[in-house]
């Protein structure tokens, strides 16, 4: 035997058959099946052309650094889609081109959100572009890069020009109106291309693995309005923070403010219900707002958590409503139509 | 007393209530216990409480002997006790004594006692305040039943136990020098029974002090000529330098290597060196960015443009290339042969640098291959990479066909093969045949695992087959067992692959087989660490006076460590905590820099002197070494730290901004401990130079030589 290995052809040659027959069984045979075996799904919206040059420039740029684009099938990440990942959602993307590979883009790092339903989850192109342009101007903890070099700076700009609404102390100086270039405008196309796929009709999903156990807190009497409030602020910073700020103030010209809103603190229960569950798109003056409780699947506990922290904070001081009422009005609002 | 008396007795208390509970629990019942469970966990803090005792029965031994010399120093002050003290003096002792005797006593000598009592009660307080935190996290949480956990927790206890063995050495210490303050009591008395001798004992120990006198002359065997060093075994060198660091042995001049051989592995650490300047000087700008985001708006040097730079650059720019190089050097040393062809070799550096520099080039102006980690060169770059590394392959393999030894040295096994492997992942990870959909996805964790695994990892470990033995000037402690990790890796490493995807769309049965094979990483690993450190086994003392060998070990460490820390990461429940959060960025800079990084420093430093007869200053290389150490500690333990709690925030469905707004300290820690990291690199690449330069200053032994060499010359020239 020990002949065998002072051999040098025999031992590199031993060496890598191993090697190469590991790499078929475990790479390259499982790779070719799942290629061949996966196709997407019937309802798979192909990517735009736009789209398609955003996410060039989404490689280009090393977005996946930080940000995944796979749900994985446990319960932590719920917050990503609504149901998990699988082959087929991956299936119908191919090579690049000539010089380039495949861009599945899952990602192993998420210094970032999740991307996969990022076009439900943040559909709208002012917030998409004012982030883009400085992540710090919606939200003031990301340390996301800034992308000012998609952005030209014009002092008129024409009709056809997207103008984006930049506050003062971000511009370094710089006078004139921010307009995206046709590069800011592709990449939002290609973030609200991101869409979860729904399964065939019959088709049940699989399963998030490693359930949460719910809360008991919530059940006892005394502690549930206070569960109730913690809970409302932390739905508010997953899903209304972005654009209506933490101080509530949103950001002029943008998004508006829930602070003083007469919607908030009214008693015009059902409009509130409605902008929460279908968005709203009533004044040319602000960006449109995307139908945030549809996305995330809200229960009136959820909205009446929501609706109850923003009716009590920032100096508002609206009367609480209860999940018993929102119930009743959530029925009628699910009957209207979506905008 | 009273107080080092309830530290026995509380962990006395301790250990009862642990076993109370194991032994309740197996009373009716068969027993729970899995090592799946709490009761693992609970189970090691059991017997590090028995440890613990075992430690305070030792100590409470030790007091109750220095209460005993008390008692008995108290009861026993008579004569009897001094005379059998008096017999037993030594001739210098009874010397003095009869000089001194019309003189004066001893003075005392009893100071510090105060001090030296507060400090043992503060230290003997300190560890149960530590140990009694511990047990408290046992009856925690699930967190602590699972394996992954449990194994991340022992290995952060390794060091944590060799705390506590130091604190027992100072114990005991502190515990001894209280015995002496009690023997120095009894001396004091002995002394004023000395003071009164009679003139009957003075004589007797007259007698006795010339009886131990007689000696002989020490020459009877030897003759009386002086000595002489006739094989040149001592070397004493005047110059000594600043008595600020340790003062290591020099490198030992070896038989000289082909000047072309020589000069081409220079320039291969030389542009290793470069890259790493260059890579980490991006690496750390990076972790700049993390805490200050708006440091620049420049496309080229925004963050998702220059990561892969940086990770790109360090691999195949300075880890490969310095690997390669020590690799051009050791192929013809085990062969015993000249090395095939040095044109080859020097091809291949030039194809690898252009890699490295084009790739870089590409990734800043945003031409990357698909965003696959490690991938992100695309193919005509990465090209040239590959056949730099053909080019390198068939030198070293013609090289070894002509060996002039019968067998072929362990370490062409690693590195041969590693390469051999290399070009086998890389063209598995570039042709296209297979990369649509999903078959992207395990095709990219295939290949980044592999590239970390079966590149650098086989290789480093075929360099260190052959440095560390040199170094310790002692054959490889077994091998055999380098044969078992041999092939063990590339049973099981090859397998582990797509555990950067566990819980994604990939195969279930994959995953599965991948941490299935990272657990069975654990045997290549403890098989190499063992062979490592039992190779140092009766050289330990040349860690002291050499400066490679601290580097050596700190690699065979972060070996075991870091390696281990992989195997616990690719569970399924760790995952669930540590997946996406930077706990992966903190292990692959223990492993890529406390691994290979230290191992290609020990071994650069090895070979350098050879090469140019030339070495770097100690006290920088010690500032290399320390700046690179603390470095890494600080820049990976608050990650790890502050991705654990992140994960469990991500688990808790916290809102994912909490996360961010929680790491921010921690990033910071990073960029700090980064920076002396680089600071390290700095240095490294100054002492290069050193070693590289051509020297200035005129060595005065060396020219007078020469002198007289030209002397002789010209005078010999008219004799012609």
């Amino acid at each position: 035997m020990s002949s065998f290995f002072d051999n040098h052809v025999k031992l590199f040659s031993t060496a890598s058959l191993m090697f190469i027959g590991l790499t078929i069984c475990v790479a390259i045979i499982p790779a070719l099946r799942n290629q061949e075996n996966n196709a997407p799904l019937p309802n798979a919206e192909p990517l735009s052309a736009d789209a398609l040059k955003g996410k060039a420039l989404f490689v280009a740029n090393g977005c996946v650094a930080c940000h995944t684009q796979q749900v994985r099938n446990v319960d932590m990440d719920k917050t990503w889609g609504s149901r998990p990942s699988i082959a087929a959602d991956y299936a119908g993307i191919t090579r690049t081109d000539f010089w380039r590979n495949t861009a599945t883009l899952m990602g192993t790092e998420r210094t970032g959100p999740d991307l996969t339903n990022i076009g439900n989850r943040q559909p709208s192109k002012d917030w998409n572009l004012v982030h883009l342009y400085n992540p710090r101007i919606v939200v003031k903890e990301s340390i996301m890069p800034a992308y000012p070099w998609m952005f030209t700076i014009k002092k008129e700009p024409s009709k056809n020009d997207v103008i984006v609404n930049v506050p003062a102390e971000y511009l370094q100086g710089k006078e004139g109106k921010v307009v995206a270039t046709k590069d800011a405008l592709y990449l939002v196309a290609y973030l609200q291309s991101r869409k979860q796929t729904k399964l065939p009709d019959g088709t049940p999903a699989p399963e998030f693995l490693y359930k949460q156990e719910v809360k008991t807190a919530a059940a006892g009497g005394g502690n549930a309005a206070a569960a109730s409030a913690a809970n409302g602020q932390e739905l508010f910073v997953t899903n209304c923070q972005a654009c209506h700020q933490a101080n509530g103030e949103g950001l002029p010209g943008a998004f508006p403010p829930l602070k003083g809103s007469p919607v908030v603190t009214g008693d015009d229960l059902e409009k509130y219900v409605d902008i929460i569950m279908h968005g709203y798109d009533a004044r040319a003056d602000y960006g449109v707002m995307p139908p945030v409780g549809t996305n995330a699947n809200f229960t009136e506990n959820e909205v009446a958590a929501i609706m109850n922290y923003e009716r009590t904070s920032w100096g508002n001081n609206a009367k609480q409503v209860t999940p018993e009422e929102i119930k009743k009005i959530l029925d009628i609002v699910k009957l209207k139509p979506a905008p | 007393m009273r107080k080092q008396k309830v530290l026995p007795l509380f962990f006395l208390f301790l250990a009862l209530i642990f076993t109370g509970k194991i032994v309740s629990a197996q009373s009716m019942t068969p027993s729970s216990f899995s090592f799946s469970k709490g009761e693992a966990w609970l189970c090691m803090m059991i017997i590090i409480s028995l440890l613990l005792l075992v430690a305070a029965l030792t100590l409470k031994r030790k007091v109750s002997q220095l209460r005993e010399n008390n008692r008995r120093s108290m009861k026993k002050t008579n004569e009897e006790v001094f005379h059998e003290y008096s017999k037993h003096l030594n001739s210098k002792q009874i010397d003095q004594l009869l000089k001194m005797k019309n003189k004066k006593g001893p003075g005392n000598t009893g100071t510090a006692l105060l001090a030296l009592l507060l400090s043992s009660v503060l230290v003997l307080f300190s560890p149960s305040s530590v140990m009694a935190q511990a047990p408290v996290k046992a009856d925690g949480t699930s967190l602590f039943s699972e394996s992954g956990i449990i194994i991340t927790l022992v290995l952060i206890l390794i060091p944590v136990l060799a705390g506590f063995v130091l604190l027992i050495v100072k114990l005991r210490n502190a515990v001894n020098k209280q015995g002496n303050r009690q023997r120095i009591d009894e001396a004091a008395k002995l002394a004023t029974y000395l003071e009164n001798l009679t003139d009957e004992e003075r004589e007797r120990l007259e007698k006795r002090k010339n009886a131990l006198n007689f000696s002989l002359t020490h020459n009877e065997l030897s003759g009386s000529q002086p000595a002489e060093d006739e094989r040149g075994l001592l070397d004493i060198s005047p110059e000594t330098g600043y008595n600020v660091v340790a003062h290591k042995k020099r490198a030992l001049p070896r038989p000289n290597i082909e000047p072309e051989l020589s000069r081409m592995v220079l320039w291969y650490l030389g542009c290793a060196t470069f890259w790493l300047l260059f890579g980490t000087t991006i690496g750390e700008y990076l972790g700049i960015k993390f805490v200050a985001p708006d440091a620049d708006h420049v496309s080229w040097l925004s963050f998702g443009r220059l990561r892969p730079v940086h990770t790109n650059a360090v691999f195949w720019g300075w880890a490969s290339l310095g690997m390669l190089g020590l690799g051009n050097y050791i192929v013809p040393r085990v062969s015993n042969t000249k090395l095939y062809s040095i044109k080859m070799g020097w091809y291949a550096l030039i194809l690898i640098n252009a890699s490295v520099l084009i790739g870089s080039i590409c990734l800043m102006a945003g031409i990357n291959n698909g965003g696959g980690e490690y991938r992100e060169y695309i193919w005509p770059v990465m090209l040239l990479f590959g056949i730099g590394l053909a080019l390198t392959l068939i030198n070293f393999l013609k090289t070894i066909a002509a060996r002039t030894t019968k067998e072929i040295y362990i370490s062409n096994w690693y590195m041969v093969s590693a390469i051999i492997f290399t070009i086998v992942i890389s063209l598995t990870a570039y042709l296209p045949f297979w990369q649509d959909g999903l078959g992207e996805t395990i095709v990219q964790g295939y290949y980044m695992h592999q590239g970390v695994g079966m590149w650098f990892m086989l290789f480093t470990l075929g360099i260190v087959y052959y440095f560390l033995p040199q170094q310790l000037n002692k054959p490889i402690y077994s091998y055999s067992l380098g044969i078992l990790a041999f092939w063990t890796q590339i049973l099981f490493y090859t397998l582990i692959g797509s555990h950067h995807f566990v819980f994604s769309a990939i195969p279930w049965w994959l995953q599965t087989v991948a941490i299935v094979g990272s657990m069975g990483m654990a045997i290549p690993v403890i098989a190499g660490t063992t062979n490592f450190l039992m190779t140092f086994k009766g050289g330990w003392y040349k860690v002291k006076d050499s400066y490679t060998l601290p580097f050596f070990l700190v690699g065979i460490i972060f070996y075991f460590t870091g390696s281990m820390q992989g195997t616990a990461e690719a569970f399924r429940f760790t995952n669930l905590i540590w997946h996406f959060t930077d706990f992966t960025v903190a292990h692959s800079h223990l492993t890529m820099y406390g691994i290979i990084t230290f191992f290609i420093w020990a071994c650069t430093y090895a070979v350098v002197p050879r090469l140019t007869g030339k070495e770097a200053p100690q006290i920088l290389v010690g500032a290399h070494f320390w700046m690179a150490l603390i470095g890494l500690m600080f820049y990976t333990i608050p990650l790890m730290y502050g991705s654990t709690l992140k994960g469990l925030m991500w688990l808790n469905g916290k809102p994912f901004m909490d996360g961010v707004v929680l790491m921010m300290p921690y990033w910071l820690w990073r960029a700090i401990g980064g920076s002396l990291m680089w600071l390290s690199h700095v240095v490294f690449a100054y002492n290069i130079y050193l070693m590289y330069r051509k020297s200035k200053t005129v060595d005065v032994r060396e020219s007078a030589i020469q002198k007289m060499e030209e002397d002789n010359a010209i005078e010999s020239v008219p004799a012609i």
